[in-house]
């Protein structure tokens, strides 16, 4: 699914600071990266997501390898095979809910057939809102008018249409209170396991480690964090 | 689905979302862009009236002297003639052959500020305006007596004439004349429809009554005899014209009119001057036309202000929508969607501006045309949105655009250096 080889990454004037020699995931693996803020988790993401290109090394998604792809078909690929899920303000302001949900179908025409294909892009969005508990007349409410654990659950039904291969998110359940943190992380993994996807949810948080396939500790695959 | 699919609606939606600050920009642009659009109306519609002012006028004749000065003293009532020209002159060209009609004027006397013209009923019969309208009575009618006195409809309005009323004419052109032609009252015997010319402004006598009331009257001023003179005495005399100041000619083939320009310019008798008025309020529109450009320009301005307010508003907006970007950019969307969705909201937001101008313009023109048009005389009710209007809009929709490739740069180079997430 992930095949990591030899990749290093700076910003712009910056130290190095990642330097992954390997590191990979199987599919339908959902594995918990952690790591403490500024060691890179974020970065990595964005590498993987083909957001950032690699200067050095490979990073190969589904076999393809997104860095060495023009910006166009890599941007594609993403909206294609990829659901991110942020921390926090994930969704547009001004789109209501399933419209939020149903961008992604907007930019990918895979995502949109998969979508159609499980009864229709639409219902498969009322579909997914609804077992993550959002429904009713919420569906056409501004993001804003929701509560920070509905919005995140917004955002996760939005990087599941489609059922995209790979989900990534970048520490989804830190805005959230003890209580709707569990709730949440149980719902994520439940519908990752029904759409097959593999995950990778990086967090600082090792209460959230055991849920998952495998903990791998950034620190133990970077050696530029040495 | 790489092509800009859903970029016009999510613009559509983003705009709508931020109401007010939208509605604000908007209403900047629709105000400035309704300035321009109305300074061009009115600049069209004055130049129409001022052309149109003697369309059906060929040649005007005066003494010898400059063409601007005879086009002002004889069309618009400004300034005075050097000299006149003789009656007999003026019977020879009047009886020349391809010459249809003549209209005598006589200038000299006012009232109240209004200039008085002795003329002939020709006047009211081949005297056009605008597209080829003769003058109109609203009531009454043309000279049926000695004393009777024709007014245009701004005279009638300001000084609150009826048919029927007595009035006294003044001696020479001032707001306040010492010299008073009061023994030889006149009756109010028509009154014109508005002209948008400088007829509304005037009061028409016949040749005859300017003789009559300058009976014993020796270089502008009143004798013994003037003071004697009464009505009745005066119908007894024989007032046969001597001289008129200038006199409008109508001609039945134009292919001669160069011609007799010519000619009358080189007559023998008499050093006269012949216009050709179409040509001569031409080249008086192109030096006043300084004013409309200098007021165009100003417009112009004003509307790169408005389209400025977009610049602003996508700017300062630019910082909070990061987010945004980089959610959408995580979602599938390509560096130049961004680029697109900013270029697209502030073109947006000009259409917006530019459409809700035309209502604005056009309302406007609605309710207060008639009230402009009867304050300066510029027609304006004819006005309908045209080319131009198209044209400006989208002029306006080109320039945001291109005015929002600023924002639009920066937010394409966020989106390439912030990854899936901001770095603030």
């Amino acid at each position: 699914m992930v095949d990591i080889s030899g990749l290093r990454f700076a910003w712009p004037g910056g130290p190095q600071i990642l330097n992954i020699p390997a590191f990979s995931l199987q599919a339908g693996e959902r594995i918990f990266l952690r790591g403490p803020s500024g060691s890179g988790k974020s970065t990595l993401l964005g590498l993987i997501g083909g957001v950032l290109r690699p200067p050095a090394g490979a990073v190969r998604i589904l076999g393809a390898d997104p860095g060495a792809m023009s910006g166009g078909r890599r941007d594609a690929f993403r909206a294609g095979h990829l659901g991110v899920v942020f921390q926090m303000f994930n969704l547009l302001p001004y789109l209501s809910v399933v419209e939020n949900v149903l961008l992604p179908c907007q930019f990918s025409e895979r995502r949109a057939r998969a979508a159609d294909a499980r009864g229709g892009r639409r219902s498969e969005a009322e579909r997914l809102l609804g077992r993550l508990g959002i429904g009713g007349d919420l569906l056409a409410r501004p993001p804003g008018a929701l509560s920070v654990g509905q919005q995140q659950r917004v955002a996760l039904a939005r990087a599941l249409i489609g059922a995209p291969e790979l989900l990534l998110a970048d520490e989804p359940t830190s805005a959230l209170d003890e209580d709707t943190k569990s709730a949440f992380l149980r719902l994520f993994l439940e519908e990752c396991e029904a759409t097959g996807s593999s995950l990778i949810f990086v967090s600082h948080d090792r209460t959230l480690a055991g849920n998952f396939h495998r903990t791998v500790d950034l620190d133990d695959i970077n050696r530029a964090a040495a | 689905m790489s092509g800009a699919g859903p970029i016009p609606r999510l613009a559509f939606r983003s705009v709508a979302n931020r109401q007010l600050t939208a509605l604000l920009t908007i209403l900047a642009i629709s105000l400035s862009m309704a300035l321009f659009l109305g300074v061009q109306k009115v600049k069209e519609g004055a130049e129409a009236s001022f052309e149109q002012t003697v369309s059906g006028v060929d040649l005007i004749v005066g003494a010898r002297g400059g063409d601007v000065n005879l086009i002002l003293y004889s069309v618009f009532h400004i300034g005075s003639p050097t000299a006149n020209v003789t009656w007999q002159t003026y019977q020879e060209i009047d009886g020349l052959p391809e010459i249809a009609w003549t209209i005598p004027l006589a200038l000299g006397d006012s009232h109240k500020g209004f200039r008085v013209v002795g003329t002939t009923d020709a006047f009211f019969e081949h005297y056009e305006y605008g597209r080829g309208q003769t003058v109109r009575f609203a009531g009454g009618g043309a000279f049926g007596d000695l004393f009777d006195v024709v007014i245009g409809a701004d005279v009638a309005r300001e000084l609150g004439y009826e048919i029927g009323d007595q009035i006294v004419l003044s001696h020479g052109i001032g707001a306040v004349s010492f010299s008073q032609h009061d023994n030889l009252p006149f009756r109010i015997a028509g009154i014109l429809d508005r002209t948008g010319t400088p007829v509304d402004r005037t009061l028409m006598v016949s040749l005859q009554a300017i003789e009559a009331i300058h009976v014993g009257w020796q270089s502008g001023a009143p004798t013994q005899m003037a003071r004697a003179v009464t009505p009745d005495r005066v119908r007894a005399l024989d007032l046969q014209p001597t001289q008129v100041t200038a006199f409008y000619v109508g001609m039945s083939s134009r292919t001669a009119l160069l011609r007799y320009q010519r000619a009358i310019n080189t007559y023998r008798e008499e050093p006269l001057t012949a216009v050709i008025p179409a040509i001569a309020l031409r080249q008086m529109w192109d030096v006043i036309g300084v004013v409309e450009k200098t007021l165009s320009g100003v417009s112009l301005f004003v509307v790169f202000v408005g389209l400025l307010t977009i610049l602003t508003s996508i700017l300062t907006s630019l910082n909070e929508r990061r987010r945004e970007m980089s959610v959408l950019r995580a979602i599938g969307a390509r560096p130049w969607h961004i680029f697109a969705l900013l270029v697209s909201e502030a073109a947006l937001l000009a259409l917006a501006g530019g459409l809700l101008s035309l209502v604005i313009l056009y309302g406007g023109l609605a309710l207060g045309g008639p009230a402009i048009e009867s304050a300066m005389g510029v027609r304006l009710m004819g006005v309908r949105p045209g080319l131009l209007d198209a044209a400006a809009i989208l002029a306006a929709v080109a320039c945001a655009a291109l005015l929002a490739i600023l924002p639009a740069w920066r937010a394409y180079r966020n989106s390439l250096a912030d990854g899936l997430t901001v770095r603030l």
